[in-house]
């Protein structure tokens, strides 16, 4: 709570309970002459007509003390030139209910409209303040979790003494101190110490990463166990932690279609009901020669003209559900993204290292119960190849492999390796072909590096991409949410129609060139329906031109690559395929929780305006102050609902 | 030069409000008045006297918005 919001809210607290005292003693005193039992109190005890004066003070007091900014407010607007504003509003309907009051009283018919004036600005201070209080709460709750803002950096100068600078001064090249416990400000490689990184914050992922000299580290993590010291690599503004801050920050101006039309709703909402406010007050009157009656109920139509429920629960609905997709690591661009995404159905997909890990792996070795041998003899051959399919063939081995032999690198189709009598060959079916082993064809999807030793041969490993844990469930739900699902991929034919096949998509296209993958996305967005929302998938890396073409571009594992960063709408910033699934409920959500703000706000305001218009309710002012703040208030509240939570694998961060 | 500031503002129509008036004031390319933020964006020539810009953005702030506040960073 800010400390004008604390002073309001003991003012409103002052003022409903004098109001209540008086509205009580108002109406429990015998008020059979006036209607008011003040004013016939006072009427009794002074022996006069005039004790509606009593009332009407008692009430202009409280009245004028929980709405003193308001009239100030609306004084000022009209000085400048500012009609129609919500303040004025208020102003005009309660200083014309008291005025019905007065008229009521002179002519001696039951005093009527002194409490209600007071009560429509006391619920309406209630409103504005609940309005304040609850934005001002999601606000926090959603921009904590972007507490990733490091407050300083500790440069380390020439002379060896640290000076404690805001992270906007330290330049490139810079070295910094990292303490543990601290977060690092600014991006950078270290060039000194070993510790343990908590991301987070930034990449959804628990589990603390280790990292040594040489590591490139991002700002925005937290340093766990020991002191590292980090040169500079990218000023503050181009630092990840900025740019995540900026996104976030700004998202919320990328205006979404229905923030755009309740701009242009609010617009014209309020000047009409003005002016039917005005029509109903003057028409009538003349007709009917009633005038209290119809201005009474125009007075209850500008209490509703305020389009303030709408103003502010609808973008409002827009941050929760950003700020939920945030905390679960999805970054979203603007509220027009979260809107659109609702429609998404069809999902393109990169293959490498989004629907698959990206790293090769051992999947299978034949015969299965010589695997242990198998691998040995592999890794000892290719223990000093950098070739992504050595490396998981050393890896999966996972012991310290004999460096006794010598290796020979046969130029396309593999390694002999040899150790006095011993020979190990370790290759494709053309090497064993060449060297006149006789082998047993492996028939598997992916590659398959045979091995044989001293001219007789042992087995087979293959080799593949594996298909990334989450992938199968994640395509499915989209599959069943009436998706299209769509991999293109660089591989051939037979290696995509197998992963096609194990995830359930709906289509691929094989064998493509990088150039190949944006022509395919234009055909498909050129083919799509209108309706249609085309979503591309990717890891970032190479596909900015698709990811901008698309109609939304999703970019996975983003973090640390600025290409991804801009060139996409959407930003998974770990690796979990299981993002789309979620960021679909949240932004469906959203979306709902939009459109029935938008039917219930303009609902129950028409709704009111009609049952003023036409019905003739002592009381009818009560209703109409809900119809402008408790709508507003129960707008919001269902707004807010949009930053709940979700059910997920995906971890939340905290 | 974009220039950002923590801001006091009570409502979306009222930082609307703000947001066009400031516009208009002299020096400055353009502004952003986020509700939900609470923070205002101004876009200023980059040898502006920041100091004099800021005093007059508050005054015709106050002017659509007696509240508005600006917040010292």
């Amino acid at each position: 709570m800010t400390k004008r919001q604390k002073k309001n809210l003991i003012r409103i607290c002052i003022a409903l309970v004098s109001y209540l005292v008086l509205l009580i003693l108002d109406k429990a005193l015998p008020n059979d002459i006036t209607g008011s039992g003040i004013a016939d109190g006072a009427n009794a005890l002074f022996n006069t007509s005039y004790g509606w004066l009593l009332t009407l003070t008692v009430f202009f007091i409280v009245y004028l003390y929980i709405g003193y900014d308001v009239l100030k407010k609306a004084i000022l607007n009209i000085a400048h030139g500012h009609m129609l504003d919500e303040a004025f509003l208020m102003a005009v309907a309660t200083v014309g209910a008291f005025a019905l009051g007065i008229v009521t009283a002179i002519r001696g018919e039951d005093i009527e409209g002194f409490d209600e004036a007071c009560a429509v600005l006391i619920f309406y201070q209630v409103g504005e303040w609940f309005q304040g209080y609850a934005v001002g709460k999601s606000r926090k709750s959603i921009t904590s979790l972007m507490n990733i803002r490091p407050d300083v950096a500790n440069v380390v100068r020439e002379n060896g003494e640290i000076e404690e600078v805001d992270p906007d001064e330290v330049t490139v090249g810079d070295i910094i101190e990292v303490r543990p416990g601290e977060k690092i400000p600014l991006d950078g490689i270290v060039v000194d110490g070993d510790t343990s990184l908590d991301t987070k914050a930034l990449t959804g992922e628990s589990l603390p990463r280790d990292i040594s000299k040489g590591a490139e580290v991002i700002s925005g993590c937290v340093n766990l166990t020991s002191t590292i010291r980090v040169q500079v690599e990218k000023a503050f503004y181009d630092s990840t932690v900025s740019k995540i801050l900026s996104l976030v920050e700004e998202a919320s101006e990328h205006k979404s279609k229905a923030e755009n039309f309740i701009t242009k709703f609010a617009r014209y909402y309020t000047p009409s009901v003005v002016i039917a406010a005005l029509l109903l007050a003057i028409i009538p009157s003349i007709i009917t020669k009633d005038p209290m009656t119809w201005i009474y109920k125009a007075l209850n139509f500008l209490v509703v003209s305020c389009p303030c429920a709408l103003v502010i629960s609808i973008p409002l609905s827009f941050f929760a559900g950003i700020g939920a997709s945030s905390k679960y690591g999805i970054l979203v661009k603007g509220s027009n993204y979260l809107e659109l995404f609702d429609k998404a159905n069809i999902f393109v997909f990169d293959k490498t290292g989004t629907l698959t890990k990206g790293n090769f792996a051992v999947t299978k070795v034949v015969p299965e119960d010589r695997k242990e041998e198998i691998l040995k003899l592999a890794a000892i051959a290719e223990r000093e190849s950098s070739h992504p399919i050595a490396r998981s063939i050393v890896n999966e081995y996972g012991k310290a492999v004999e460096s006794k032999y010598t290796l020979t690198n046969i130029a396309g189709s593999g390694i002999k390796a040899v150790n006095g009598k011993d020979v190990i060959l370790c290759g494709n079916e053309k090497l064993m072909t060449s060297e006149g082993i006789t082998f047993e064809k492996e028939d598997g999807i992916g590659t398959i590096v045979y091995v044989a030793k001293n001219n007789e041969y042992v087995g087979s490993i293959l080799i593949s991409d594996e298909v990334k844990p989450e992938a199968i469930e994640t395509i499915q739900e989209l599959n069943a949410l009436g998706c299209k699902t769509i991999m293109l991929t660089g591989d051939n034919e037979k290696i995509a129609s197998h992963v096609a096949k194990t995830l359930g998509l709906t289509a691929y296209k094989a064998s493509l060139l990088p150039q190949n993958k944006v022509e395919e996305v234009e055909n498909i967005l050129k083919t799509k329906d209108q309706n249609d929302i085309v979503c591309f998938v990717g890891d970032g890396i190479n596909d900015a031109p698709v990811l901008m073409r698309s109609d939304i571009g999703i970019a996975m594992g983003g973090v640390g690559s600025d290409a991804a960063i801009e060139a996409s709408d959407i930003v998974l910033m770990h690796d979990n395929l299981k993002g789309l699934p979620l960021a679909k409920k949240i932004s469906r959500k959203t979306m709902r929780l939009v459109y029935e703000n938008i039917a219930f706000a303009i609902g129950v305001k028409v709704l009111i305006m009609l049952v003023a218009a036409i019905f003739t309710i002592p009381f009818m002012m009560y209703i109409s102050v809900f119809g402008d703040v408790g709508v507003a208030v129960l707008c919001i509240l269902n707004a807010m609902r949009a930053n709940s939570k979700y059910k997920t694998k995906i971890k939340e961060i905290k | 030069m974009i220039k950002k500031y923590g801001i006091e503002v009570d409502c979306a129509v009222c930082a609307q409000k703000v947001e066009d008036a400031v516009k208009k004031v002299e020096g400055i390319k353009d502004a952003k008045v986020s509700f939900i933020n609470q923070t205002m964006k101004i876009e200023v020539d980059d040898n502006a006297n920041v100091s004099a810009l800021q005093k007059e953005i508050l005054k015709v702030a106050r002017k659509v918005e007696p509240d508005f506040e600006i917040l010292e960073k």
